[in-house]
């Protein structure tokens, strides 16, 4: 079990250091900040462009600015923002929980309705109910989600004017954003609820349970669900990457202050401590909860271990 | 119930998809492929005088025009082209990358197997949207790029699906046979394990031209993807959100035409699936 707890934080951290080196670099070659802040300053000499460019540091060599950025990284220190000097560590700061709150948010309401949907499709295997509920589903995953995001703005927003359009104030401004996301998401894990049922539902251990007359929802809820919860954790856990990156096109439909967000206007400035900030914690992020799903389930299900 | 009879429900229920998926795509593929003869110019034409026509206002503009008098049903059929021809062609070149790397990398393991599966971990951490920012930035935006970088970031799940398949194959006897009498590398590969992996790419590609029409279409909207001055339903879609307060037909059928698109896609991978790929190794 040790061996493989270090491969795999060993591979974690290969990925992670791969992605900042790839990440840096790919980044300074999407243009010089240094135009892009003095486009707004009229005519610029070439003296001053090379003095604003020692002023951000970029006349380092790559490998230097690299360096340093890793040196940062481990001190969460990650440099101040090209564009008015701010902090990155204080934007990210601002911007993380307003993600991580929207990604929880959509994952609660997609599992709420998920597991009830899931349970009754695999019940009423081949007959209607389970058929209605497949091609919802399918229509659900089809949904182009920044469309039915707008869609959901004309309703709500426009025509009955019940719910904000934009921004972060209050339990309101939750409801579109999680709900667009969570539609599709939905559509994905009632199908992954009902294929792990089918399976469990199959086992004596439910025969059995049935036979000493216990109530259906006794049995769905409490025997079969408990035994199927191991591979549905699995897969939520590795959907939280797919989530993140969605969330990034969902929050610069509604404006939602979050990384998606900062990472747009740092691209359009070319402002490369944020977006290396940004992108180093989104996968850090994806592949942590990839690595906690795979140390639970090699916890819990010794075969995994020896792969 | 019997069994019998649920088995032929999901048998007619299995028709339904097949047909449903048959219907919607085939439709939206023949009105995008003859949509120069049906509308010559592509709606591209400003007509002023008939600026804002609600849909079925007037019967020469049945989805209605744009602030220009441009009709609207006419550029959403014409920004279907982008739309499937992303679609189609950033498959079909992640599948002929991702195959072959898929086959070498799981039929003579070693290094270069290595080598591409670490990549693969490194590209699965980054958020598609995120790389897809870098990119544009770097190279701009554009048919042609968006193609790349969804062959850039896609060739990775077929090289795995046939990794995996691969790794069950290669030891088969008929695989070992063949190599005992001297069948060459190139020829096992192509002709006696590629035969036997094909149908879970097919799915995986049915589902994957949907979802780089999704892809393709939300770039677009956030201004990263084709143009804005071609048409297409990205395009007019983000252009329509500006006045979604006068104007709500702008926004809605370009939207509309891609969920039944993506939609008819879905369906006949669906069936495909349950034809093709019985283990359910292509399953989301």
């Amino acid at each position: 079990m040790a061996r493989f707890l270090i491969n795999r934080f060993l591979q974690t951290i290969f990925v992670i250091f791969v992605v900042t080196l790839v990440v840096s670099f790919a980044i300074r070659l999407t243009g010089d900040p240094a135009l892009m802040l003095a486009q707004g300053a009229g005519s610029v000499s070439e003296d001053d462009l090379a003095r604003i460019r020692e002023g951000l540091g970029l006349n380092q060599p790559f490998l230097i600015q690299y360096a340093d950025f890793l040196r940062g990284f481990f001190t969460l220190d990650f440099g101040r923002s090209f564009l008015g000097g701010t902090p990155v560590s204080q934007l990210i700061g601002a911007a993380l929980p307003a993600t991580v709150m929207l990604a929880f948010a959509v994952m609660f309401v997609s599992i709420a309705v998920s597991i009830p949907l899931g349970i009754k499709a695999a019940v009423s295997r081949g007959k209607w109910a389970d058929q209605a509920i497949r091609i919802v589903s399918l229509i659900g995953l089809s949904f182009p989600n920044f469309w039915l995001a707008i869609m959901l703005v004309l309703l709500f927003s426009i025509t009955l004017q019940w719910l904000p359009p934009s921004g972060m104030d209050g339990f309101a401004s939750f409801l579109m954003p999680a709900f667009t996301m969570g539609i599709i998401l939905t559509a994905t894990n009632v199908r992954l609820v009902r294929t792990a049922m089918l399976e469990t539902l199959q086992s004596q251990y439910i025969m059995v349970a049935r036979a000493k007359g216990l109530s259906e929802n006794v049995v769905l809820y409490k025997h079969a669900l408990r035994n199927c919860a191991i591979p549905l954790v699995t897969y939520f856990g590795l959907q939280f990457g797919g989530l993140l990156g969605g969330i990034v096109v969902i929050e610069r439909v509604f404006n939602w202050p979050g990384l998606g967000t900062l990472a747009f206007d740092a691209v359009g400035a070319r402002d490369y401590p944020v977006l290396q900030a940004v992108i180093t914690i989104l996968s850090m992020l994806i592949v942590g909860v990839n690595l906690l799903v795979d140390i639970v389930y090699g916890l819990i299900d010794p075969r995994i271990r020896t792969e | 119930m019997s069994a019998t009879t649920t088995k032929a429900r999901f048998e007619r229920y299995k028709n339904l998809e097949f047909i449903l998926g048959a219907l919607l795509t085939g439709g939206i593929c023949l009105l995008v492929v003859f949509s120069d003869l049906l509308f010559p110019g592509g709606g591209e034409k400003i007509d002023l005088s008939a600026r804002l026509l609600a849909p079925f206002a007037s019967m020469d503009h049945p989805f209605g025009t744009d602030p220009l008098g441009r009709d609207v049903m006419a550029r959403v059929i014409a920004g279907g082209k982008i739309s499937l021809q992303v679609g189609l062609l950033s498959v079909a070149g992640a599948v002929v990358i991702g195959v072959s790397m898929g086959l070498i990398s799981g039929y003579y393991r070693g290094f270069w197997d290595m080598v591409v599966m670490r990549f693969a971990d490194v590209q699965l951490a980054l958020p598609f949207i995120l790389l897809a920012i870098t990119f544009i930035a770097i190279v701009g935006g554009g048919l042609t790029n968006m193609i790349i970088l969804l062959i850039i970031s896609q060739w990775v799940q077929y090289a795995r699906l046939v990794r995996g398949s691969v790794l069950a194959l290669r030891d088969r006897e008929f695989i070992q046979s063949a190599r005992a009498i001297g069948v060459k590398d190139i020829n096992i590969l192509f002709r006696h394990l590629l035969p036997n992996l094909i149908g879970p790419v097919i799915v995986l590609m049915t589902l994957n031209v949907a979802n780089n029409i999704l892809l393709e279409s939300s770039l677009t909207f956030l201004g990263l993807g084709v143009d804005p001055l071609t048409p297409s339903w990205g395009g007019i879609l983000a252009d329509g959100r500006t006045y979604l307060q006068n104007a709500w037909w702008v926004s809605v059928f370009p939207g509309l035409a891609i969920l039944v698109t993506v939609l008819g896609l879905n369906l006949l991978g669906d069936w495909l699936r349950d034809s093709l790929d019985p283990t359910g190794r292509t399953s989301r």
